[in-house]
């Protein structure tokens, strides 16, 4: 394996370079990234950035790349691959054409290891692109315009969805001392990884704060007035006929995985690139991050993404290990992780270890109080997970129990 | 190697704890606490980890 392409340069091709140097790989890297900045760090785009003014692209940098030069690949920064004319077959390289926005045929990048890495983007409201005030948040540049935007205009605020990146935007606005509306379609907040309880939780929390909260409404339009410069963010209306003043919209409604680029490249997508236990998509092709899919075995063995960062720096890790054990032949272990993630909103740490299931019990603290440990069970009663609020010490400890096989007992006395 | 936190970036998401937990520990109030700021060689490579792996690049290592 003479040359790597990695195929995204954020937080998991980060790592994914970091890796396979670590295992000794010392041949050409090649870090291709759709952004012009160096990798940066993502969490803060919905927290600090739009609560701190002095907040710049020098305060995210991520550390591996701190000096780009240090890490000794090819950069290729501001170039989005469009196309795979091959895969890498032992005979010949893969084939990656990009588009580097200097003219209709761009670079093929060679190589005879790819590392797909190219993430999500934020799923935009239907019918609303174009309309000025409304606003995605998923990059750097977006978080700088939103930023901007709240400066600018100090007129009511609508949030639309509630997933984490809507929740933490929503704390961020009311932290600037602005007019707060979240609207969420389902009958309470993160149902995809709460259950409705603790979903309320939150929604009660962001209430406290005196933020307004509608649940279990959708959104019929966004209306507009019309501008010189276009159409601008008049008011969001529901489909139970309320109608919000907005100055600003922020669309929070979950992401796309990024894989146009892939779709005639052979490999399976449906949902991500789908790859096998050990993130290896096709021989040489290892997908890792948000875009990739794969079949955790401890949880089921069920095909899902995960979109969190610490996801992002362990499949990362694991998957410049993994291109490297594919080139020598060595055998993998399945990566088979324990999901970890946390969202900060006001003054609440909410951390969520392993996966949720249907049975959830409150071992430690209550919801009233804010502070609690909540474990969740499957029907054979084994813990899938512990959702933690203000409570990181348990959090990390269930994390190690369930990762240890440990009995359900064991952990319930640990955590309370 | 000497292990220096940066205590206004810490945000005591305890994943260090998680990794080397000889050397960081996140207590009942929420603070973490460095166990050693010297940890001997075998746990190098733990603390390396756990700087890399820490949400809010807090840890920083330096040499003796």
């Amino acid at each position: 394996m003479q040359r790597v392409a990695v195929i995204g340069a954020s937080l998991a091709g980060l790592h994914a370079v970091q890796a396979l140097r670590r295992g000794d790989y010392d041949g050409h890297i090649v870090l291709v990234g759709a952004e012009p900045h160096y990798p940066y760090d993502r969490p803060p785009l919905s927290k600090s950035v739009l609560t701190d003014d002095s907040v710049d692209e020098s305060r995210l940098r991520l550390r591996p790349a701190a000096d780009p030069d240090a890490l000794g690949v090819e950069w290729r920064l501001g170039s989005t691959a469009v196309g795979v004319d091959s895969l890498p077959t032992g005979d010949g390289p893969a084939r990656i054409r990009l588009d580097d926005g200097r003219g209709k045929r761009g670079p093929v990048v060679e190589a005879d290891g790819l590392i797909i890495a190219t993430g999500a983007r934020a799923r935009p409201l239907p019918s609303s692109e174009g309309i000025a005030g409304v606003h995605l948040l998923r990059t750097l540049d977006d978080a700088l315009a939103l930023r901007a935007a709240l400066i600018s205009e100090p007129g009511p605020v609508v949030v639309i969805g509630c997933g984490f990146i809507g929740a933490e935007v929503a704390a961020s606005a009311r932290t600037r001392g602005l007019d707060v509306t979240i609207v969420e379609a389902a009958p309470a907040p993160l149902l995809r990884v709460l259950d409705e309880a603790a979903g309320m939780a939150i929604a009660d929390l962001h209430r406290e704060h005196g933020a307004a909260v509608h649940l279990g409404v959708g959104v019929e339009e966004i209306t507009t007035a019309e501008t010189a410069t276009g159409p601008s963010v008049e008011a969001v209306r529901l489909t139970d006929g309320t109608s919000l003043p907005a100055a600003v919209v922020v669309v929070g409604i979950g992401v796309i995985p990024n894989t146009e680029w892939l779709e005639s490249s052979g490999l399976v997508i449906d949902d991500g690139v789908v790859t096998d236990e050990t993130c290896l998509a096709a021989p040489g092709v290892v997908a890792v991050g948000d875009v990739a899919r794969w079949p955790n075995r401890r949880f089921g063995g069920r095909l899902s993404r995960v979109e969190q960062w610490d996801n992002a720096v362990e499949m990362g890790s694991y998957g410049g290990s993994r291109l490297l054990a594919w080139a020598t032949g060595r055998p993998v272990e399945p990566f088979e992780p324990v999901p970890w993630f946390w969202s900060d909103q006001y003054d609440r740490k909410i951390q969520l270890a392993g996966v949720p299931a249907p049975n959830a019990e409150i071992v430690q603290g209550s919801i009233a109080e804010r502070r609690f440990v909540q474990l969740y069970t499957d029907d054979d009663d084994l813990v899938t997970g512990a959702l933690c609020w203000n409570r990181p010490r348990q959090a990390i400890m269930a994390r190690q129990l369930i990762g240890q096989g440990a009995k359900t007992s064991e952990i319930r006395d640990a955590l309370s | 190697m000497k292990v220096v936190v940066d205590f206004d970036l810490c945000e005591s998401n305890a994943v260090c704890m998680g990794i080397a937990p000889e050397v960081f520990e996140v207590r009942d109030d929420d603070f973490l606490y460095i166990l050693d700021e010297h940890p001997p060689p075998e746990l190098h490579d733990k603390v390396r980890e756990a700087a890399e792996r820490c949400p809010k690049q807090a840890i920083k290592l330096e040499d003796d």
